[in-house]
This record gives structure tokens, sequence and C-alpha cells, in this order.
């Protein structure tokens, strides 16, 4: 796992609060990820409401000494679907006491805004649901979000394949979040490097400005041609 | 309630319908990206003994894709094998004359420091159905003292009404598995005799009452060997179906005890073979990615290691099933026998060479 999150070149990794044993040095999963490339970012998987997320992020910030958080407020143990109405909720508590939230969140463009003018640092908008690989089902209102957001924009959740992280850059998303496409490869520090190159290739497309896509060819001559012959 | 859902059903025709599924059903079944309860009867069909391999393979990824390879690991603690109820497969049955035992507090905290010595962070409170010693405020109580050292209590315990396990969730109370050990309802009558046990529509209607309480998770099962384990397992599939779109917030947890040798007891009905409880635990997982599949201590050892790439995602340690069994009283009578009893260090041991991690801690004590 450490070989993988170095092979990404990441420099946030997000670690499950419910799994870290702050008691026990000897099973603690924080040992693994101490590392001078990346800071930890505490998530609050396993809570399901607004004031369990808060209890939550204070316990976090004690165990791990950081301010900052991925608010994860997902009352649907099936396939993980994010609150909308208690991640607002609780991310306005949560900037209040000083925290650095990124909110995990439906693709919502209105929910981003709202988010944002709670004072979150990011948001982190979802292109599939969580483990699907299915890559960005949700791209046209990513866009949006992309347009629209003043905070950076981190795509989390259904990117499956390198081709998805690079098309999330290449649409002007801040950055991606992977777990399941990595944890689940064959050869998880191959991958972890394939996305790496993947996210740093889709960027530069996007800084060096992508053409317009078209469904027809461009005709050579086109009908307007003859003005300038006129 | 599952209960109606339930009485619209005939044993006879669901079990007829499993049997008379075909190989081109399991293929279908197989090639879909989400399945059918019908798909499930296909994976559980005598039809897809065939295809067990790409079954394993299946379930095999479908796991690791979203538990990681991971195991977690939990202990029962008997707390009481006082029972009123007769039942013709357990040890603890009212009329199997043995010397009973509730443990008191300060036991029961000797076993618990016990358990959290070996390192476990996840127990499960077993007891038998005595309402007027291991009542609503005995477990309540037990949970207080045990709630300050564990991330995870649970229990497995006589059936309660909707309020009294309002109280307990609000105690602390994690899970609850409440199996309803056969859906075939005039063969539950023979097996539970006499007690409260006997009623099989108040069992029915269980998680429908702990769904309703607001209960983080709940494991449901049935006692194979009581009856046809596939028409069985419908039923048990039907019911994590409803509950799940009912009780949407919380989780389940399905487990596969097989009838083990207790004193004085009934054989088998049923047997069921281990490559039927492989295909069992793969047709599971293929019909639900999500759902926590849980393997105790009855089973042999080599069962247990090989299993745990075929779908599990739970496993129990070390158990002891008598009161007092870990420390206080070791030679106390037993609910079942258990298979495979090394200690939870070997089992770690033995999870970590199959190149899984196993898991303790899963869950904030105050969430």
């Amino acid at each position: 796992m450490r070989d993988a999150l170095i092979a990404s070149g990441s420099e946030l990794v997000t670690v499950a609060l419910k799994r870290v044993d702050v008691d026990d040095k000897e099973e603690d999963i924080l040992s693994y990820l101490r590392h001078d490339q990346f800071a930890l970012l505490p998530n609050t998987s396993g809570v399901r409401n607004a004031s369990e997320a808060v209890f939550a992020a204070q316990l976090a910030r004690e165990a791990m000494q950081t301010n900052w958080l991925k608010l994860e407020i997902h009352p649907d143990p099936k396939y993980l679907l994010p609150d909308p109405i208690e991640t607002l909720k609780a991310a306005e508590e949560l900037v209040k006491l000083g925290f650095i939230v990124l909110p995990y969140i439906h693709a919502d463009p209105v929910l981003c805004k709202r988010l944002e003018e709670v004072g979150v640092a990011a948001v982190m908008p979802l292109g599939a649901p969580i483990g699907t690989n299915k890559g960005l089902r949700t791209k046209d209102f990513l866009e949006i979000i992309i347009e629209q957001s003043k905070v950076p924009v981190v795509i989390d959740a259904g990117i499956g394949a390198p081709s998805h992280a690079a098309a999330a850059m290449e649409l002007g998303a801040d950055a991606v979040l992977v777990n399941t496409a990595i944890a689940v490869a064959g050869n998880p520090v191959a991958m972890a490097q394939a996305f790496k190159q993947a996210v740093e290739a889709g960027r530069m497309a996007y800084v060096a400005g992508l053409g317009a896509e078209s469904n027809t060819a461009e005709a050579s001559s086109p009908l307007t041609a003859f003005l300038t012959e006129l | 309630m599952f209960k109606e859902l339930f009485d619209a059903q005939d044993w006879e025709v669901v079990k007829e319908s499993i049997y008379a599924k075909t190989s081109v059903d399991v293929e279908i079944a197989l090639h879909k990206s989400k399945r059918s309860l019908e798909d499930f009867k296909a994976l559980i069909s005598p039809a897809a003994s065939a295809f067990l391999e790409p079954m394993a393979q299946m379930s095999r990824k479908l796991t690791q894709k979203r538990f990681g390879k991971t195991i977690q690991l939990y202990a029962p603690l008997y707390l009481s094998n006082e029972c009123q109820n007769i039942c013709t497969y357990c040890g603890f049955s009212y009329d199997n004359k043995i010397k009973r035992r509730t443990l008191t507090p300060t036991e029961i905290m000797q076993e618990a420091m016990y358990l959290k010595e070996q390192g476990f962070k996840h127990i499960l409170l077993v007891t038998g159905e005595a309402n007027k010693t291991v009542d609503v405020d005995y477990i309540n109580d037990a949970i207080a003292l045990l709630k300050p050292h564990f991330a995870q209590v649970s229990m497995e315990v006589q059936p309660m009404e909707q309020a009294e396990y309002e109280i307990l969730i609000a105690a602390g109370l994690h899970a609850v598995l409440v199996y309803q050990e056969t859906y075939h309802k005039a063969d539950y009558k023979i097996h539970h005799t006499k007690g409260k046990k006997s009623n099989f529509d108040y069992r029915l209607e269980t998680p429908d009452r702990l769904g309703k309480a607001g209960i983080h998770k709940i494991g449901l099962g049935v006692l194979i060997g009581l009856e046809d384990w596939r028409t069985d397992s419908f039923f048990t599939a039907m019911h994590v179906q409803y509950l799940e779109k009912t009780y949407w917030q919380t989780k389940y947890s399905i487990s596969f005890p097989r009838l083990r040798p207790a004193v004085g007891l009934i054989e088998p009905k049923v047997l069921m073979s281990d490559r039927e409880l492989a295909q069992l635990i793969c047709a599971w997982r293929i019909f639900n990615e999500e759902v926590e599949l849980s393997m105790s201590t009855r089973e042999r050892e080599k069962f247990r290691d090989n299993i745990i790439h075929l779908g599990v995602t739970s496993m129990s340690a070390g158990s002891k099933t008598n009161p007092g069994g870990y420390v206080t009283d070791v030679e106390s009578l037993e609910q079942f026998e258990i298979d495979d009893d090394r200690s939870p260090a070997q089992i770690v041991q033995m999870v970590n060479h199959q190149g899984y991690k196993a898991v303790w801690k899963d869950w904030e004590a105050f969430i």
C-alpha cells in the first residue's frame, strides 16, 4: 500500500477514522501511512448524520493532529451515497470550529455553491457510485461545477481507470481521489504510477487548451469561402 | 412487514423452481451486472454446481472490490446458558439436564478483559432465552460495562420488542444477530416445541422491529441442516432484499451455521457438503455485493483458511460457546462444539499468510 501511495505521487491520503486504533501502536494503520510526501486527511466514513460527523471530526483532530477533514456522511450503507442535507449542516458547523473541510457530495452544482458559501476548502463531487469503477457518469454536472466553483474541485468516486482520471483532469478538475482502481489492481504499484501519468497528462492537456469537440469533420472548403473571393 | 410478503409464498413452489433452474439460467445470472432473486435461485441451484470455479473467481473479485483484502475479527462472549426454550438442536435446550449459569458483572468483566487482551475490539454477547434473569436490564448493564472497552458490542439473544431495542441501542448496542433457523413453518414447530421461540411469526418479524428501532446492523441466517438449505437460503435472500429496501440505513450480514453435534440432540435432516457451502457463499456475494458474510469457528481449519478467498468478510476466532468458557468456568456446558480451536493470534497469522489483513476495529464507540 505504501509503495503504491508513493508511486502515485499523491500529496494527500485519506484514512478512515473508524479504522484507526489510537491505543494500539502495533496495529496502527497510521504507521504505514506517515511519509513526507503526503499529508493525512482523516475522513468521517461510517457516520450517518451531521452530529455524528462533528463528533468524529473532533476525535480525528485529536488523534491525528490535523485540522484537515474529509467530510463523508452516508446514511445508506449499501451504495454509500452522501447525504446532501446533513453534509451541508455539518460543513457549516465544522468550518466554524476551524476545520479545513473537504466534503464528499453528489455532483450537484447548487449544493457545491452552498458549501462554498459556508466556507469549505474544496468540493469533492462523485463521478459514479463509489467503488463502481464506472468513470465520469456525472460528467455534464461536473462540467458545471468546475465552471462555477471558486474552490478546488476534486472528483471523488467512480474513477476506475487512468483514462477516467485523465478525462477528469481534462475537464479542469483540480485533483482526483482514487482507491478501488489501484487497490484491486493485479499490480497496485504499477497502476498507481499509471494514474500519476494520466493525471499529469490530463492536467497538461487542460492547461494547453483542448480543441472543441465536433460530431462532423470540418469541411476543408467552408460554405463561406467564396466571400473572400468576391 | 416482511410477514405479508412471506405469507404469500409457498415453500414447495419455491423449492421446485430452484431445482428446475438450468445451466442457461446460471449463465444468464453470471453475465448480468445486477442480479434478481430469480438469479439467486439459479446460483444456489444444483445446476450451478458445475459453475463453482467461475462463481468463486467472480465472488473473490467482487468481495475485494468492496471490502479490500480484509477479514474482520470478532469473538462471542456467552453470558448465560439459562433457557426456557426447547429446541431439538441446541445444547442449551430447557429439557437438557445440565448445570445452568449466568455470569455476574464481575465474571463478565473477567471474560471481557481476557478477550480484550487477545486484541478483540468487536464482541458478540450471546445468551439463551431466560426472561426472568437475562432480561433487557441485565443486557443493558452488560453493555454499559463493556462499552468503554470495545469499539463494537453486538448481541445474539432472544427477540425483543422495538422499545427494548431502542433502549439497548441508546446504550451503545451496534448489531443484533437473529437467525430464523428455518423458514419452513411446519418444520420450525417441530424443532422449537416449547418456549417463546416456538412462535415463528414473532421471530420472523424481529428484523422489522430492529429496523424500526434504527439498529446499525442486522445479522440473518438459517441453521443449515434443519431443512432444504437452498429453499431456506432463498427466503433469507428475500428477507434481506425486503429489509434493505425498507430499512435502508441499516447494514446486513449473513452467517452460514451448519448444524453441529451437541449433547443429546438430533442429527441434521439435510447434510450440506463443503462444496455446497462454498457455492452458497459465492452465490450470496454475486447476488449482493455489499452484504457482510460471516464464518464462525464451527467450521474446520482447512475450510476456514480457504474460504477467505471466496467472499467471507468476517470471522470469529478462539471462540468458546459456554458462559465463563474463557476464564471463569472453562468446564461449563457449551452450546455446540467448535471445530477450529486455534487462538486469535494463530488466526491473525493465518489471515496474513493468505495475503489478507485482519481488522480488529471498524467502528467508533460513539457512533
